[in-house]
């Protein structure tokens, strides 16, 4: 009997504990229930197991590269500074609370295929990395509760599986405006952003053209690369602290920051490059990281796909946002660079008067978010009010990935202080309302974090009977005001009056 | 054979591709393994693949590869991955 007890102790302890196993076995299971050979399940299990332990391994750079940062904000700003940067936080937390997020993920998965089934929203969200996300902020949000852990997964997953299918739906007019012919929906945790973008577009741009008409620079794309875009931001971002640090601190607390090898004299010098290598190495960190998330989610998200094929044919797939870049590129640069300045508008507002108010963190603006998120609302906004529509629209959504992110630090317990946060608008207000449900006491955050699902549910299934399916237009009127100006006002010289009319019903083949 | 799914990141859509483009691999009866890459490293990893499968725009910036790239304009459909891919590997 003692046997027993001891190997189920040590089944237990030393393997269900430990995340990157519970991660291992479940993609296990995923690869089994596809019925792949052996070696592939074996090889796919031991991959994810991989995988997460390089997640870990990244999450360690990325914080040894925050410290510092942190510092040099608080002495120049007199205030928390923050970078969102979902992998990191997630990797942060992953070491505390993996296997609950691996739990409250498949539950959630599976539940989101029920829903699929059984109510008219007939989406499948499959951007592996931001059910991730998703899982992991509820679980750091509940975490904040004393409710036990079976509580916690349970409402977990069913608060990840209705925000997984009910956003698609909300988004879903939209996403048809842009060019997804309603076989494709959005399933990325920016819907909110984008959806603020299509609507701010409608608002402004009644006959703005499309930025497709417009020619730009084909020099900011190497943004697109994740690499350079986190080394460069963070570079830029330290350097400019460091330089303000440096004003407002002086030189002796500059010279004290990064201590160099023993016998050398510490040099301005010395603090500005070790600022830089700084930036580096957290581009370094996030990479790894990245590495990480990809040797998991190759494994994972087929397996997720293949069961979905099965119990849910005939659905719409919910994909990440980059798939509607091809039907506005030049939307997505003009998107990108409005969102940044949203962001940095923000910044401003916060560091003069929101902090001293509040008491809110400087949400620093990271090129990554900026351009995925940004440029898909770029995107958006164009579909509903051209050039106008996208630079308004995407400046919204700048706005929105600033000041949710601060508003969200405080419900995330102590991770407040980790110096970095999830960035997507949906992390933000879906976080703060469950976190601020909490407040109440755990039974009530637990009855309002239900009705909040309930609510959302049946929101997303009324715009689903309303608006998709009988498939309101949230362009038609730009298209109609667009073409009543195009009659008034014949050919301006060239002969893209047309075709660009739609904004973002033509697929440009630019560049292939 | 090597096939090689690249996106922006690396862990969206080209998770995705790499799932279908498995199952026409199948359907092809081709012996392949799918690996996924984000655009940055996707050169590096161009060289120990045979084949690259990603959107017209990355294509155009992933530049000449040496081996074939094949541009999927839809990444769900799996008749397209099937068709393209049938193409560039000759069956």
């Amino acid at each position: 009997m003692d046997q027993l007890v001891a190997v189920a102790q040590f089944i237990v302890n030393e393997v269900l504990s430990i995340p990157a196993y519970m991660v291992g076995l479940i993609t296990a299971v995923g690869l089994i229930a596809l019925r792949k050979s052996v070696g592939q399940i074996v090889g796919g299990g031991l991959k994810a197991v991989l995988g997460f332990l390089l997640i870990g391994a990244g999450a360690d750079i990325v914080v040894t590269a925050l410290d510092p940062l942190g510092v040099m904000i608080q002495g120049a700003a007199g205030a928390q500074g923050v970078v969102p940067t979902n992998e990191a936080i997630v990797a942060i937390a992953q070491d505390r609370f993996g296997a609950q997020v691996a739990w409250i993920m498949i539950a959630g998965f599976a539940l989101s295929l029920v829903l699929a089934r059984f109510t008219p929203l007939h989406y499948v969200f499959l951007t592996g990395h931001h059910i991730l996300f998703m899982a992991t902020l509820l679980t750091m949000v509940l975490a904040t509760t004393a409710l036990p852990t079976a509580v916690s997964v349970a409402l977990g997953a069913v608060l990840l599986a209705v925000v997984m299918v009910a956003l698609p739906a909300l988004s879903q007019p939209w996403t048809r405006r842009v060019g997804g012919d309603g076989k494709i929906a959005i399933g990325h945790f920016g819907t909110l952003g984008y959806v603020a973008a299509g609507a701010t577009g409608q608002l402004v741009g009644r006959t703005s053209r499309s930025t497709e008409d417009l020619k730009l620079p084909e020099g900011l794309r190497f943004l697109r690369d994740s690499m350079v875009a986190t080394a460069l931001s963070m570079v830029l971002i330290y350097v400019a602290v460091a330089l303000v640090f440096w004003a407002r601190q002086g030189t002796a607390a500059a010279l004290e920051m990064f201590p160099p090898a023993e016998g050398i004299e510490p040099t301005i010098g010395h603090f500005i490059m070790q600022s830089v290598m700084q930036g580096l190495q957290f581009g370094i960190g996030v990479a790894v990281i990245l590495y990480g998330v990809r040797t998991i989610l190759g494994e994972l998200v087929p397996a997720f796909q293949g069961i979905a094929d099965r119990v849910v044919p005939g659905a719409v797939p919910a994909l990440d946002a980059p798939i509607v870049f091809p039907f506005a590129q030049n939307a997505v640069l003009v998107g990108f660079l409005s969102s940044f300045v949203g962001g940095l508008v923000t910044l401003a507002v916060m560091a003069v008067a929101l902090n001293p108010v509040f008491g809110l963190a400087l949400i620093l603006p990271g090129l990554v978010p900026h351009f995925f998120t940004g440029g898909a609302a770029g995107v958006f906004g164009n579909a509903t009010g051209g050039r106008r529509g996208a630079v308004a629209g995407a400046f919204v959504n700048g706005v929105l990935i600033t000041l949710l992110p601060a508003f969200l630090l405080g419900v995330l317990g102590d991770f407040g202080t980790a110096n970095t946060t999830f960035g997507d608008a949906d992390f933000g207000w879906f976080g703060i309302a469950i976190g601020y449900a909490f407040r109440t006491g755990d039974v009530g955050g637990v009855v309002l974090a239900l009705v909040l699902a309930a609510a959302l549910l049946a929101g997303a299934i009324v715009v689903q009977k309303r608006a998709v399916e009988r498939g309101w237009d949230p362009g038609a009127r730009h298209e109609a005001a667009l073409a009543e100006r195009a009659e008034t006002e014949p050919e301006e010289g060239d002969s893209s009056t047309t075709d660009s009319s739609g904004g973002g019903t033509r697929r440009p083949e630019r560049g292939e | 054979m090597k096939i090689l799914a690249v996106c922006g990141m690396g862990i969206g859509t080209s998770v995705l591709l790499k799932s279908n483009a498995e199952k026409a691999a199948n359907d092809l009866g081709l012996d392949a393994d799918v690996e996924i890459a984000d655009i940055g490293t996707a050169r590096g990893a161009a060289a120990t693949a045979d084949v690259v499968l990603t959107s017209g725009e990355l294509a155009a910036e992933l530049g000449d590869v040496g081996i074939p790239v094949v541009v999927v304009d839809n990444f769900v459909d799996g008749g397209e991955i099937r068709e393209k891919l049938g193409a560039a590997v000759g069956r």
